[in-house]
């Protein structure tokens, strides 16, 4: 599972060596991960293991203790505010929460950054704007405000927005959480065909493995601050190592432990030796 | 023996937050200049903390004024001095109580809705997004509000101070039966436009700065969860009363 052996060369985001600690809590020790231009990867993992940390590494948004993450070329670490901005406004970014601006009308929350950094005439930005709502479905739902919108719909709404500009790296964290069977068949559609015919890179986080085998041209399996496993699809889901077999048969056990640690069990309840 | 560690962390504490704020401020200040691309937000936002707090600040003006009138119609009686009633009014609205009470008041009203929308905004990863789409938080979300506030808060403590003096006319004037030209003409000849009106424009220009920096800096710097918003909240009331009552002190001294 070695990184290197991806083509790193034509990698968009190259990361090695990376190390981070938050709080006591080891996240990464030592990851290497390269993410080639063009493709589909998704990145798996047990739950609190780091993958919303790992993408906010990617994007600047916080800083590992050690390790080298270079994006289309430039060295994080070496970017100031203003590097790190014009970085970012090729990267297109759908957060867990979605995050939608709530002042702000759906067709406007999806024109905010074409206002902030294009001057576009008003007519070019509204057809934009119905644009990219209608291919996530939703241009009859411009005038609502996001408390009007379900889960499903404000998460559709944040990936009309992260696409608005055409940016060269779309990051999705868990985009098919709560998006019913037709939504997340047309949102798994979406990133796809916007994959192919924008030739954008597309980074996956999510659990969803029938999901993500059917868009993922790679998946990064990352557990106890390592990569655990990576490759394509169909290889990891044969489960041919223990993490493997552990995570993508949804077996309790394994090297990934169900139980968060604690004291004996037993102990616990008050049961001691000759007593109960 | 315990008394110690705690204390010393307080003083701590205390420091570091002023250290925080301070470093806070300097951010703002820096974000201006990028803020008066996004001016239509600055506008919005003194008609959210300006114009939407103007009930309140009407309502107690009008009845601080109508106490004072009333205090005062009393007290100078026992000297013979009612005709003062309308100077004294004027000159303790426009230096002290029309720039500090507006500030209290302001704290309490746009201060608290200031913090736990930022806080929320916070919370739901509102300001993480605009950091992903390239737009600073600091020029979008904080500096027009520090500006709204240093802009809104003159405006609101003169409005402030005439519904006092209107209140303060009813009670020594229409009910009392002070002289009518007396009470504005002893007012008039005794209240200087530079020394009087204009020191209380300049304190409620620095205390809307001042609320509004730790209303957003509480805001900002909040935890991220529901509890945390109500500890910045009641932060935000807390710190801007102490330190609009502690610079009103250092700028009179100044001023006078």
């Amino acid at each position: 599972m070695n990184a290197d052996s991806a083509s790193s060369t034509d990698a968009l985001v190259r990361i090695r060596g990376l190390r981070t600690r938050l709080g006591a809590k080891v996240i990464f020790d030592g990851v290497d991960l390269d993410i080639p231009r063009g493709r589909i990867t998704a990145i798996m993992g047990p739950s609190g293991t780091g993958k919303t940390t790992l993408l906010r590494h990617m994007t600047g948004q916080l800083v590992p203790d050690a390790g080298e993450i270079v994006v289309d070329g430039q060295n994080l670490a070496q970017l100031d505010r203003n590097g790190l901005f014009d970085l970012r406004e090729r990267i297109g970014y759908l957060f867990q929460n979605s995050a939608l601006l709530t002042d702000f009308s759906v067709f406007e929350n999806v024109a905010f950054p074409l206002r902030q950094h294009a001057r576009l005439p008003e007519e070019l930005i509204r057809n934009i704007v119905l644009l990219k709502l209608q291919a996530v479905g939703l241009r009859g739902a411009a005038d609502l405000m996001p408390a009007e919108l379900s889960g499903g719909m404000a998460r559709r709404v944040a990936l009309a927005r992260a696409i608005v500009r055409d940016p060269m790296l779309l990051i999705y964290d868990e985009p098919f959480v709560g998006l019913d069977p037709i939504a997340l068949n047309q949102v798994l559609k979406l990133i796809r065909v916007l994959n192919a015919t924008l030739g954008l890179t597309s980074i996956v986080v999510a659990h969803e493995l029938s999901a993500v085998s059917r868009v993922a041209d790679q998946i990064y399996l990352i557990a106890a601050g390592k990569i655990a496993a990576h490759g394509q699809p169909q290889e990891l889901v044969r489960g041919e190592t223990d993490w493997t077999r552990q995570f993508f048969g949804g077996e309790a056990d394994g090297p990934v432990p169900f139980h968060y640690p604690a004291r004996d069990y037993a102990a616990d309840l008050g049961f001691t030796k000759g007593r109960a | 023996m315990s008394d110690k560690p705690v204390r010393g962390s307080l003083i701590g504490d205390g420091l570091a937050q002023v250290g925080a704020l301070a470093l806070f401020l300097l951010q703002v200040l820096a974000a201006l200049p990028r803020s008066l691309r996004h001016f239509t937000e600055t506008i919005r936002q003194i008609f959210f903390v300006g114009a939407m707090s103007l009930i309140i600040i009407m309502t107690c003006g009008l009845f601080i004024g109508l106490v004072l009138g009333l205090q005062l119609y009393e007290v100078l009686s026992r000297f013979g001095s009612t005709a003062s009633v309308g100077t004294v009014v004027a000159i303790a609205l426009y230096r002290e109580l029309g720039p500090v009470v507006t500030a209290l008041l302001f704290a309490g009203r746009a201060g608290t809705s200031i913090t736990a929308e930022i806080g929320l905004m916070r919370a739901t990863d509102q300001l993480a997004a605009m950091e992903m789409m390239a737009v600073d938080p600091l020029a979008y979300v904080v500096a027009p509000r520090f500006l709204a506030g240093i802009i809104a808060m003159p405006l609101l403590a003169s409005i402030f101070n005439a519904l006092a003096i209107f209140g303060a006319h009813l009670v020594a004037v229409s009910w009392l039966g002070l002289d009518n030209g007396t009470f504005w003409s002893n007012m008039t000849g005794a209240v200087d436009v530079w020394t009087d009106v204009m020191n209380g424009v300049w304190k409620s220009a620095v205390f809307g700065g001042v609320v509004t920096l730790v209303a957003t800096f509480q805001g900002y710097s909040t935890a991220p969860t529901s509890e945390g918003v109500a500890y910045a909240t009641t932060r935000t009331v807390v710190y801007s009363s102490i330190l609009t009552l502690a610079i009103d002190f250092l700028m009179t001294a100044f001023l006078m």
